[in-house]
């Protein structure tokens, strides 16, 4: 009965492995719960579910596998005296008749449960509701299977069944195409060690080779602590047509951060001017100009810019073309000043590939960046690596 | 073994199961949650309960996993070959043993804390993927295996700044703390102030809970925050009138940098209150 608990797991997109399975079995085995379907659910979410963003689909599951073996016990457990009294209550004497030609009450009991059985098997998909067809004898009497649940005081299935259908982690729910780890993962190849910095580390090689030259006097050597060394500067654009890629740009950013110690971050509108700012809540007073980018920031800085290049042609191609301020210099010469001094650079867009060829501005960007734009996905940022390589 | 509330914290009933699980089948327990849900508590807590040695291995972005299986001090063998000690011929004064090690070969079956494992380098968590699971590892200066005297139970906390490998994450049990609900809440807030009015805790907590819902914030205040903020409201003293016309009023805010953190957040609410 449990495997097919597992596999309306599988079924619901949870990648859980035997293993784990077979621990929740141990766990039942050893007597960790014992009878109470609340418990069940808890412990096998905490063995079955590593993620919480995963929760909901457990949740959908669960609630799935179990009004399948709930219904089976309702199906059988109908207290017969129990319905029989409100049907016959409910029964006018057009129904009585119709009734005595389905061959009585118990006929039709049995015929009812029958159906109940019969629309579970082919109830999928996690509903609950036992429709009544319009030619079942059942519909006619406007009586709703589910009903007989509700009739059921104190039913433990049902107060169960309340803390997976509340569904409490549905917003964490993302779909999962854009991982931070897999980005986290594709960026390393593009680690460069070196060891600058504080020599904190022993070097015991040096060490040996300084003290045999010293005649066996200790004479420690140190070096620096391995780190990656490659150096980035992430131009990010932010508002307007971004905010729907807000998400995939966060993922990137911290899988950025995380790998890159030496992480240049600033931000820009649409197309990157003069100016970029430092700081988002404080655009005005955070300003940073462009030119003092390109000479802070030594040629060795790989160039990341992350923007949808979604925007109007002239707010690229004309001064004045910005949709913010007066531009002196169009967009353009600014990406290409900036390009100039970063040969290592890559735009990233997180606009779906299939759309680019609609937006003339994108093709601007493209050429301006010398075909060097990339879809921000995993393969987009594994090839953009390439680039920055 | 069942680990429930104690005097001084509230375990909800999932995490106390979980908990319980972690312990009766010797697997590692993950706990993820808002910051200052009490999960690093939660590993004292059990420990005191249990009466268990406690240790506490707080990663930090430079651990290593290798750190806390061992560390060689040849500095000090050097050292000591000079000064011409006799311990310089036992490489195995000079083995450091890390917290995985001490957990391992403790008398009593130790609670072993595993703090913020996300702040780690992202390989870290495969690094200790065998150790975890067969409790041993070998020492390659001493040819020694280590192996556990009794599986030690480990708690494993993360703030989520690091997706954790599948691999890793398959070993271990998972429970994430929710935010409590308000019951759950003022009962926290009783174990730590016993003495507080009740009426200043309802003012309170239902200034707290109006703060949090405020969409936008850059860190919902915590349960720790809460705390803090308790505390602050009785030194200052601060009484549930006040409170009270804050909620019918709202204007600044009583002490609002217990709760915030950022300043973004404290002009938020500035503007979400001027909005009334």
């Amino acid at each position: 009965m449990l495997t097919e608990f597992y596999f309306t797991l599988r079924k619901h997109g949870l990648k859980t492995s035997i293993t784990e399975y077979l621990t929740l079995l141990e766990a039942l085995e050893r007597g960790v719960i014992w009878g109470s379907i609340d418990d069940f659910y808890q412990l096998s979410k905490v063995m079955l579910v590593k993620d919480e963003r995963y929760f909901d689909r457990f949740d959908r599951a669960f609630a799935e596998y179990i009004d399948k073996v709930s219904e089976v016990d309702v199906a059988e457990q109908i207290p017969e005296d129990w319905l029989n009294n409100p049907l016959m209550r409910e029964l006018s004497e057009q129904d009585k008749q119709k009734l005595k030609q389905l061959g009585g009450l118990d006929e039709l009991m049995k015929a009812f449960k029958e159906r109940l059985k019969e629309q579970q098997s082919r109830h999928q998909g996690g509903n609950k509701w036992i429709g009544t067809g319009g030619t079942s004898p059942f519909g006619a009497y406007g009586y709703h299977p589910n009903g007989i649940r509700i009739g059921q005081d104190g039913n433990r299935n049902r107060s169960a069944a309340k803390v997976w259908d509340k569904r409490e982690f549905r917003d964490l729910d993302e779909d999962a195409a854009l991982e931070q780890r897999s980005y986290q993962l594709a960026l390393r190849s593009l680690r460069q060690f070196a060891r600058t910095g504080a020599q904190t580390e022993l070097d015991l090689d040096e060490t040996i080779r300084a003290t045999s030259k010293k005649g066996g006097l200790l004479d420690l050597q140190w070096q620096a602590e391995r780190h990656n060394a490659v150096n980035v500067l992430l131009l990010l654009d932010i508002g307007g047509s971004m905010d729907d890629h807000i998400y995939q740009v966060e993922q990137l950013f911290t899988a950025l951060k995380g790998e890159f110690h030496n992480l240049e971050r600033f931000y820009f509108h649409n197309c990157v001017y003069e100016g970029v700012w430092h700081n988002n809540a404080r655009r005005r007073s955070s300003f940073v100009s462009t030119e003092s980018l390109i000479k802070r920031f030594g040629d060795d800085y790989r160039l990341i810019i992350v923007g949808d290049a979604t925007m109007g042609p002239y707010e690229i191609a004309f001064s004045g073309g910005s949709v913010e301020h007066w531009n002196e210099e169009p967009g353009k010469v600014w990406l290409e000043r900036l390009l100039a001094r970063f040969e290592r650079a890559v735009w990233l867009n997180p606009q779906a590939q299939q759309h680019w060829k609609y937006y003339p501005s994108i093709h601007l960007i493209k050429e301006i960046m010398s075909n060097r734009m990339e879809a921000l996905t995993l393969a987009g940022i594994q090839q953009a690596i390439e680039h920055l390589r | 073994m069942s680990f429930k509330s104690t005097e001084r914290y509230i375990v909800s009933e999932g995490l106390s199961q979980a908990v319980n699980a972690a312990v009766t089948l010797e697997k590692p327990l993950l706990l993820k949650g808002e910051p200052g849900t009490g999960k690093t508590r939660l590993a004292m807590e059990l420990a005191e309960t249990l009466g268990a040695p406690f240790l506490q291995w707080n990663i930090k972005s430079t651990t290593k996993a290798q750190q806390g299986l061992y560390e060689y001090d040849a500095v000090s063998r050097l050292r000591d070959s000079q000064l011409g000690s006799e311990k310089v011929h036992d490489i195995s004064n000079y083995i450091k043993p890390g917290k995985l090690w001490q957990a391992f070969t403790a008398d009593k079956r130790p609670v072993l804390l595993i703090d913020e494992i996300d702040k780690a380098d992202i390989e870290f968590p495969n690094d200790l993927l065998q150790e975890l699971d067969q409790m041993a590892f070998h020492v390659y200066e001493t040819g020694e295996q280590v192996e556990a005297k009794q599986r030690p139970i480990v708690i494993i906390t993360s703030n989520n700044e690091k997706t954790l490998p599948d691999a890793f994450l398959r070993r271990c049990f998972f429970h994430y703390i929710q935010f409590p609900d308000e019951t759950t809440l003022s009962e926290i807030v009783h174990v730590h102030y016993p003495n507080l009015q009740p009426r200043l805790l309802d003012e309170a907590l239902a200034v707290f809970f109006g703060v949090r819902s405020i969409s936008g914030l850059k860190k919902k205040p915590s349960t720790s925050e809460l705390l803090d903020w308790i505390r602050l409201l009785l030194t200052e003293d601060i009484s549930p009138e006040q409170l009270a016309e804050y909620r019918e009023r709202p204007s600044m805010l009583p002490l609002a940098g217990a709760l915030l953190k950022h300043e973004q957040d404290i002009e938020l609410i500035e503007r979400a209150s001027r909005a009334y």
